[in-house]
């Protein structure tokens, strides 16, 4: 039980209004105030107090994208995270970079790193995929608990209760796992200016995806618009979807 | 507060909670009517506790703080600089080269309130590049933001259907012959780099609020806000003290109106031999507009109106030429308005329909909203601005050229002269010094003797040249006579009128103005204004919009002067609502609205608010303002 892998996303401000980009291929970011998405300050809390309650030895914070990820990083170690992993993914490639590249990346720095779990927030701000902390968990093979409110360590096992639609589940899977952070599991403590100057004296390691194997997202195929059902219903027997 | 509502449920319905808990305990423990027993100041109105700062409800009487542990974290630096704006960068830039050209160990710190370097920056703004060009001779080739060179400069004064032009004549101080317009947001994030580059420690997100002082009195440095406390004044579990950070010399550079300063005039009695300082609110915007109507370089200010002849204000329009056809303007209303009925924000609203500029507008885009106060006072309210232990920089004593509206380079200036008297003092090896906080009085002759002050002196009378019966008419003839011909070298100096919160005169001896509704393509209601600033701070925190009395707004305020702060305040911070329990009125504060424009503690008439700083990293979210 010795390593957390933490995954912490830069996203615009939540109180920010998007604008679009005049030539419509994506909203505008530069300039533009970003900080680390909630549900991922929730899941570095969660880490954080895990390894207080001595049950994990160490926290590493991971974070995919350009150079200012690293901000994001600083703020994951000034919270209580121990190293940083900065993926470095910049320009066209990051905007094309959706949740299965991320979990391929998370796969595979999780079987580098020999972590027991991985947590995640459950979405991020910004597109709502709602789909890393699944993705990472089939490709690893590992169980997960999504969603979770609470989470509790229980030998070799972790008891996870999650927000579903009907109410409250409860279940126990075994390590290592994957878990996905929801609103209610804990309040994310402050990254106070001490903290934060001893973070700058922590290691973030920098490295690229094709250091893990991990390959260039595909390019995007542009969507086609349909005018009816029938239409849709046609179009997907043609390309053999159904 | 309608706010709440636009962004989605998932961040606040935690929080809310938590508010609706606290403020259901608060109502149940304070329910009105009761009198207060243990607020220091009794108040025999029906009241409803607004106040829960700890600034007016000290915490070391309080039971809900015992045990609490409040010692803080300290470091030592050389320099700490309060303020990431034009002074406090240049003065950190400058420090840093000095100390690198003679090989000297030096740590600055800088701390600065917004969550990143330019996000509180808000100005017009036509940069003249000659603080620049002294800092870095090589701005252009590190990348500076200076991208539009001014062509054309255009000055009208204003009626309401009609436009009179009144020539630009070389040697006026509004001319703009080699300056630039600017983003000034963005100028102030890439001085952010180079002082990174050259080695300062720059701390975003964390704001200076406490000043802390030696045993002899001088200043020791500053202490980081506290975070994690709740609305009602009790502590969090999140609770943490700030951080002190303590400095040989600390530079305070707040800008306009700073909270920090405003304790420092007081404790070292700064502004003794000076007038009161006089501003203006500038409300902007940026607009995205038809390419066929842009035109880069072009500078148009005007006066007139939609204000009164003796209501000082313009406007400014400014095209940009960055790639996208984008206009930043805006207007500017001297604060020391007389009429309670008046609103800047909608007199800004209802001059984007004059035709001249409604023109302009037409076809296009709002993409930003902010607002700032500026100082207007010139020479006649430069305070003394060096005490043991530190200095002020910046618009925070206030060293803006009102006529030729541009304060940037005065205030780049000023950081660069402080920096200067510092850095012998601060490297020397045997440091002889009367206080603990060294005291460097250099800074305020070197001011003297540049062009920082020659520039003032010479602007001096024009602003006060306002003030007579003719207002604005007597004061364009003043300048085009005594300015444009003499240069400000008649030998006397007129006064400003006293204090801003002073001029209001009580609401039944004015008439109430009826401003337009917004039309929603040209003019916009203030909360979507406000939405577009980006402006959040963290729900569950005391307001930082403190007042000395909770009685005093509804009994003084409302009653004589209908409650102007629902009208200065370009965020709409301030609502008088109706009591939920009976007849009356109360004040309420939607904190979270606050765009650190400080226009309340200003022009507040009963003086009462007390603008103190929020959480760091809170406030507005300015990209290029």
């Amino acid at each position: 039980m010795s390593r957390v892998l933490v995954g912490v996303k830069r996203v615009i401000d939540y109180a920010v209004k998007i604008r679009v980009k005049p030539d419509h291929s994506g909203v505008v970011t530069d300039g533009v105030k970003h900080s680390m998405n909630p549900f991922c300050e929730i899941a570095v809390e969660e880490a954080v107090k895990l390894k207080e309650k001595k049950f994990i030895k160490e926290v590493v914070a991971v974070s995919c994208g350009p150079t200012q990820v690293t901000e994001t990083i600083r703020t994951a170690l000034a919270m209580g995270c121990d190293r940083g992993i900065h993926v470095e993914v910049s320009g066209k490639d990051y905007e094309a970079m959706g949740p299965l590249q991320i979990s391929k990346i998370f796969a595979a720095l999780a079987k580098k790193e020999e972590a027991s779990l991985v947590i995640l927030g459950k979405q991020a701000i910004d597109d709502d995929c709602n789909q890393t902390g699944q993705m990472t968990a089939a490709l690893l093979d590992w169980p997960q608990g999504t969603f979770a409110s609470e989470v509790t360590i229980d030998g070799e096992k972790v008891k996870v209760v999650r927000e579903i639609d009907g109410g409250l589940e409860t279940i126990k899977i075994s390590m290592p796992a994957v878990l996905t952070a929801d609103l209610r599991l804990n309040t994310p403590r402050y990254a106070t200016l001490p903290n934060i100057m001893k973070a700058k004296k922590k290691k973030i390691a920098n490295m690229k995806p094709a250091d893990l194997g991990v390959d260039e997202p595909p390019t995007r195929l542009a969507g086609v618009k349909v005018e009816t059902v029938d239409d849709l219903v046609a179009k997907l027997k043609a390309n053999g979807t159904i | 507060m309608l706010i709440h509502t636009m962004f989605p449920a998932s961040r606040y319905s935690i929080q809310a909670q938590r508010c609706i808990r606290v403020l259901k305990t608060v109502k149940a423990d304070h329910a009105p009517p009761q009198l207060y027993t243990w607020r220091w100041k009794c108040s025999s109105a029906v009241t409803p506790r607004i106040t829960s700062h700890y600034t007016i409800c000290p915490r070391d009487k309080d039971p809900r703080w015992e045990g609490v542990e409040m010692e803080r974290f300290a470091d030592e630096a050389d320099v700490v600089i309060v303020g990431g704006g034009p002074a406090g960068l240049s003065a950190a830039i400058r420090l840093k080269q000095l100390a690198n050209e003679q090989e000297k160990e030096l740590r600055v710190c800088l701390v600065e309130k917004a969550s990143q370097i330019g996000a509180h920056t808000l100005s017009g703004a036509c940069l003249e590049p000659s603080a620049l060009n002294e800092l870095f001779s090589d701005w252009k080739e590190r990348g500076a933001p200076l991208n539009t060179p001014v062509t054309e400069d255009v000055f009208s004064l204003l009626t309401k259907k009609y436009r009179i032009p009144v020539p630009m004549l070389p040697g006026l101080p509004m001319n703009n012959h080699g300056n630039y317009i600017v983003r000034l947001g963005h100028f102030v994030r890439w001085l952010g780099e180079q002082a990174e580059e050259l080695g300062v420690e720059i701390y975003p997100g964390y704001a200076a609020a406490e000043v802390l002082f030696h045993e002899d009195g001088s200043v020791k440095g500053i202490a980081t806000n506290d975070v994690g406390i709740a609305k009602d004044g009790s502590p969090k579990d999140v609770f943490e003290r700030g951080m002190e950070l303590h400095a040989k010399v600390t530079l305070f550079g707040e800008g306009c109106h700073g909270h920090l300063a405003k304790q420092l005039y007081r404790q070292f009695n700064l502004r003794e031999n000076c007038e009161p300082q006089t501003y203006a609110i500038g409300l902007k915007e940026v607009w995205l507009i038809d390419e066929k109507k842009w035109r880069p370089g072009r500078v148009e200010h005007s006066v007139g109106w939609p204000l009164n002849r003796n209501t000082y204000g313009g406007s400014f329009l400014y095209h940009l030429n960055e790639g996208e056809p984008l206009v930043a303007l805006g207007v500017v209303v001297g604060l020391d308005y007389t009429n309670p009925y008046l609103s800047p924000f909608r007199e800004f609203q209802r001059w984007k329909h004059h035709p001249f500029i409604a023109k302009t507008l037409e076809g296009g885009n709002r993409i930003a909203y902010g607002a700032r106060a500026l100082n207007e006072g010139g020479y006649q309210c430069l305070p003394k601005v060096t005490f043991p232990g530190g200095m002020l920089i910046g618009c925070s004593p206030g060293f803006m050229n009102v006529p030729k509206i541009k304060g940037t380079h005065t205030a780049m200036k000023s950081g660069m002269l402080a920096a200067e008297a510092i850095f012998p003092k601060v490297t020397a090896k045997d440091l002889a010094s009367e206080t603990a906080g060294l005291h460097v009085p250099e800074y305020e002759d070197n001011l003297k003797k540049s062009w920082i002050w020659k520039e003032l002196y010479s602007v001096r009378n024009i602003r006060p040249s306002f003030h007579s019966y003719f207002g604005l008419y007597g004061g364009m003839v003043y300048t085009g006579v005594f300015y444009w011909i003499l240069r400000g070298k008649e030998p006397w100096t007129l006064k400003h009128a006293g204090l801003d919160s002073a001029q209001l005169r009580p609401a039944k001896e004015c008439t109430a103005i009826e401003y337009p509704k917004p039309d929603g393509k040209l003019s916009f209601d203030l909360l979507s204004s406000v939405a577009l600033s980006g402006t959040n701070h963290e729900g569950d925190q005391p307001p930082h919009l403190t007042l000395k009395d909770d009685s005093v707004p509804v009994a003084n305020n409302l009653a004589i002067y209908d409650g102007p702060e629902q009208r200065f305040c370009p965020a709409g911070v301030y609502e008088y609502v109706p009591l939920e329990t009976g007849e009356g009125m109360r004040l309420q504060i939607n904190a979270q609205n606050c765009v650190h424009c400080k226009t309340c503690d200003i022009k507040d008439p009963s003086q009462n608010i007390n603008w103190v700083v929020p959480e760091g990293s809170g406030g507005p979210a300015y990209n290029g303002m």
